[in-house]
């Protein structure tokens, strides 16, 4: 058939040059590579301009940035791409997550310089380095100020008011299999309460009408009746379980800008995330990896990080934008768990969850 | 059989296998054990359950909703018809968040039938099966009445004449040679609903899991590779299976239809019945499609104190904070992605369907059903293939951009497929020889022999590649690169902060999204008029409506 022997030709030409381009687009000249450094994360990452530009000017490395999926697909593509990592830095394996990072040998050891300015309680791999703490989150429960107000309820302080009957069909949460802040209010439970009192909790919970959607989105966009978007879709529940930034967030792309966050957060039902950044074993520029390390917990990165990610510096020295202190909660004895801990009941944990709770 | 070989081969099977081999081989053994061990348990004999009759039952209601609807399409003249025929096929494109937040809307709590009837169907099985009628409506109008458009009416008209009522009629002749069409249809769908993800995992809720949600679980958030591998495994066979149903059905309705030119079979609405119809199928469109498409528009223009633009402007400002460009940036990016993958899919589809056209046998049968597998393989499980497979130079595409393109195009390539093997088979090869005969080089002969008969096949190829690939999602948010995000990518990028600006521009974006897919399909329907008659006796003008 010599049409299509002769179409066929066109096409691998075609694809041929294809290649070509993609080729060009990721093969960098060596020089070039060597004056680049590779950050893998996952989708929330955000860092402002100006910030990189900075660290260009610091090192006279730019750097390139890889986002895949969530923190759970980030860090399960590193497990993956062991022999031959993606990038040099992988920032966004949080304390859920982390021994599965650390044990399955991802990361190089690097002590990161300025890490003295970082709270003990944070390093939780201080021994051997492996991972370098970033940042901070809250997952607490966040309540409809306005629903309270009108109702003149006071809304709950603790785990345990949640379960109240005043508090019937109010709260939302997300399934902790498949979503990081559904299995973080899964673990505050778990370390209030015990591996043996979680679950006795959860049946009181399930009795007093709580439901379980499959994700942030639609817990918070859609069924919670305080936010911007679960105002426009009718939502219904004035208790969800979100972040302690929240508030915060709602009040920036709210315009024109309240004086006061519509909604509130719950300090005592928080549990803590902390995010790690590690520098990835096999990293082709593990000097550029380094500094990166370096700058991710030196001041400029530091007070970029709360208006970027909506999460809190670890670092001492770094101050909070205004936003973040007149809206923001601070949530004093956040819940948390050793990760060692998670990683050996997380399974468990979750299954008994689902059974008790979804089906 | 080259191009089209050696794609699939690097871009598909070798990223598949690899995936699923580091699965099922731990520490150098190969661990087959794990077969039964993960068949054996009872919560995945329930999913493989779920999976199975959840898929028949939206099979089996798309086809009740939209049959009435491909005979409208097909043979009734009404105002709007392409400009509706497009817009029933944005949901192809929207991303499932999004579809299950409008969908919520109206099955929810406050929602249409709250108010009316007090009934809310969210988180029950309802509001998925509604939800892939909603995505599927499309599958069913375009395939079954592209071939309906073109059947010859006189044949009706005569079995009328001799006295057969309209309903007999229509099942004596009209049904039997729709048959195959409606089955490949039907296939189609329960495919899609087969494999279904977003829908089932949004709108079922936490306590519904299809086979494709199980494994995402299992791969992505858990890594649990041997467990994943089992399932994927499982899908494939069952994939494979639908796919060895749908091909016999293709193969037994390779029989000659008498075809005519679609503008010739087109009536004008006349008679109650015919208005009852048109009246019921626009109802159904308008609350099924129309409604949900709606309340995001609506969302969209609903700015701080009444209506108006804001969320839409918003998106020229870079400075929103969920990327480093403009979101608007992400209508230029998705544009060029899907280009590129339009036209790798029509590529590497239509040199599969010429080979496939020339050649039959066992062979070539098998690899017809290969290239439709990519539909029923999970996209995290592609996405986990390609990192572990294509990270060595000279294949060292992980970073690369082409990947987002490719796997779109491996998507969109069963769909070129089957929409260009019917018309390629019935080109009359005589017509080709004569060509050559009368000092036509090869190139030139294709050029004016093949090209002007299968040029509709491929405008109508080129749409569905270019919708798929604009909607792709799975694939996509694996590789998408932060400064070039598509469409879908920044929707639930958006959607996954909180603020009322967020979640506007969010809305915004899904609506420049829509627009951006009546107005590529209605470009599309534009250019149809230059398929010219196509000369050779009873070869169909157009059996496009064909996979």
């Amino acid at each position: 058939m010599p049409i299509t022997r002769n179409v066929a030709r066109t096409a691998l030409a075609t694809c041929a040059g294809l290649f070509a381009v993609a080729a060009c687009g990721s093969g960098d000249t060596d020089e070039a590579q060597s004056k680049q450094v590779t950050l893998v994360t996952h989708d929330s990452f955000n860092v402002s301009k100006a910030v990189l530009a900075e660290f260009k000017k610091e090192t006279g490395y730019t750097v390139k940035v890889l986002k895949s999926g969530d923190a759970g697909q980030a860090v399960n593509q590193a497990v993956l791409s062991r022999d031959n990592p993606q990038g040099d830095v992988l920032f966004g394996v949080d304390n859920t997550l982390l021994s599965r990072a650390v044990d399955n040998g991802v990361f190089a050891p690097y002590e990161a310089k300025g890490l003295d300015r970082v709270p003990a309680e944070y390093q939780l791999d201080a021994a051997k380095h492996r991972v370098t703490p970033i940042d901070t989150g809250d997952i607490c429960v966040n309540y409809d100020k306005r629903y309270f107000a009108d109702k003149k309820l006071d809304p709950p302080r603790t785990f345990e008011e949640l379960a109240d009957p005043e508090y019937k069909n109010l709260l939302v949460t997300e399934n902790a299999a498949t979503s990081s802040p559904g299995l973080g209010f899964l673990l505050g439970t778990a370390a209030e309460f015990g591996d043996e009192g979680w679950q006795d909790y959860w049946k009181k919970l399930k009795a007093n009408g709580v439901k379980v959607v499959e994700g942030w989105e639609q817990a918070y966009n859609e069924e919670f009746s305080g936010s911007a978007g679960g105002k426009k879709a009718g939502g219904d529940r004035p208790l969800v379980v979100s972040y302690a930034s929240s508030p915060p967030v709602e009040v920036l792309y709210a315009d024109p800008q309240p004086d006061e966050a519509p909604t509130g957060v719950l300090t005592d039902t928080c549990f803590r995330q902390i995010e790690f950044a590690g520098l990835l074993d096999g990293a082709k520029n593990s000097e550029g990896g380094k500094r990166l390390l370096d700058f991710l917990i030196g001041k400029t990165f530091q007070e970029d990080l709360p208006l970027q990610m909506f999460v809190r510096p670890v670092a001492e020295d770094a101050k909070l934008p205004k936003l973040f202190t007149e809206f923001g909660a601070e949530a004093e004895n956040a819940r948390s768990l050793d990760p060692q801990t998670i990683a050996e009941n997380r399974e468990a944990w979750i299954k008994s969850w689902t059974s008790l709770v979804v089906k | 059989m080259a191009v089209p070989v050696v794609f699939f081969g690097l871009f598909f099977a070798y990223p598949v296998a690899a995936i699923v081999g580091r699965g099922l081989r731990q520490n150098g053994a190969w661990q087959f054990g794990a077969l039964g061990d993960v068949l054996g348990d009872p919560g995945i004999g329930q999913v493989l359950w779920f999976t199975l009759w959840q898929a028949l039952a939206s099979t089996g209601l798309t086809l009740a909703l939209a049959m009435p609807a491909a005979y409208v399409f097909a043979r009734l003249e009404f105002p709007g018809k392409s400009l509706l025929r497009a817009v029933v096929t944005v949901p192809f494109v929207l991303p499932t968040v999004v579809v299950g937040t409008a969908f919520l809307a109206m099955l929810g709590r406050g929602g249409l039938l709250d108010d009316l009837w007090g009934v809310r169907l969210d988180t029950t099985v309802w509001a998925i099966l509604l939800a892939h009628v909603f995505f599927n409506y499309a599958v069913v109008v375009r395939t079954v009445g592209g071939l309906w458009a073109q059947l010859d009416p006189r044949q009706e008209e005569a079995a009328r004449m001799l006295g057969a009522s309209r309903l007999r009629a229509l099942r004596a002749v009209t049904l039997p040679a729709l048959g195959p069409a409606v089955a490949a249809a039907a296939l189609m769908v329960f495919l899609f609903t087969f494999t279904s993800f977003g829908v089932v995992q949004i709108l079922g809720g936490p306590g519904y899991a299809t086979l494709e949600v199980e494994i995402y679980r299992q791969t992505a958030q858990l890594l649990d590779l041997p467990t994943a591998a089992v399932l994927t495994l499982v899908q494939f066979a069952a994939v494979a299976a639908i796919l060895a149903v749908h091909a016999w059905t293709v193969r037994r309705r390779e029989t000659a239809l008498n075809l005519v030119d679609a503008a010739h079979a087109v009536r004008r609405v006349h008679g109650a019945g015919q208005r009852l119809l048109l009246g019921l199928v626009l109802g159904t469109v308008a609350l099924l499609i129309l409604l949900p498409l709606g309340v995001l528009v609506e969302r969209a223009l609903d700015v701080p104190g009444g209506y108006g633009l804001g969320y839409f402007r918003a998106l020229l400002l870079s400075d929103g904070g969920a990327f480093l460009v403009p979101p608007i940036d992400a209508v230029g990016n998705s544009l060029g992605y899907a280009a590129v993958a339009t036209l790798v899919a029509l590529l590497v589809g239509g040199l599969a369907a010429a080979a496939l056209t020339r050649r039959a046998g066992r062979f070539t049968r098998g690899f017809d059903a290969l290239l439709m597998l990519p539909l029923g393989v999970s996209a995290v499980t592609v996405g986990f293939g390609f990192l572990i497979a294509l990270d060595e130079p000279p294949l060292d595409l992980r970073a690369s951009w082409i990947l987002v393109p490719l796997a779109q195009a491996l998507v969109g390539v069963p769909f070129v497929v089957r929409t260009m093997l019917p018309v390629l088979r019935a080109v009359d090869d005589r017509l080709r020889e004569a060509a050559a005969v009368l000092g036509a080089s090869p190139w030139r002969a294709w050029r004016e022999v093949d090209l002007p008969l299968v040029r509709r096949a491929l405008l109508v190829a080129a749409g569905f590649a270019f919708a798929v690939s604009l909607g792709e999602f799975g694939a996509t948010v694996f590789i998408a690169r932060p400064d070039n995000p598509t469409l879908p990518v920044a929707v639930a990028r958006l959607l996954g902060r909180a603020g009322d600006l967020n979640y506007g521009q969010a809305m915004a974006l899904s609506t420049i999204l829509m627009i951006v897919c009546v107005v590529s399909l209605l470009l599309l329907e534009r250019i149809r008029p230059l398929a010219r008659g196509t000369g050779t006796a009873g070869t169909p003008l157009d059996r496009t409506g064909a996979f």
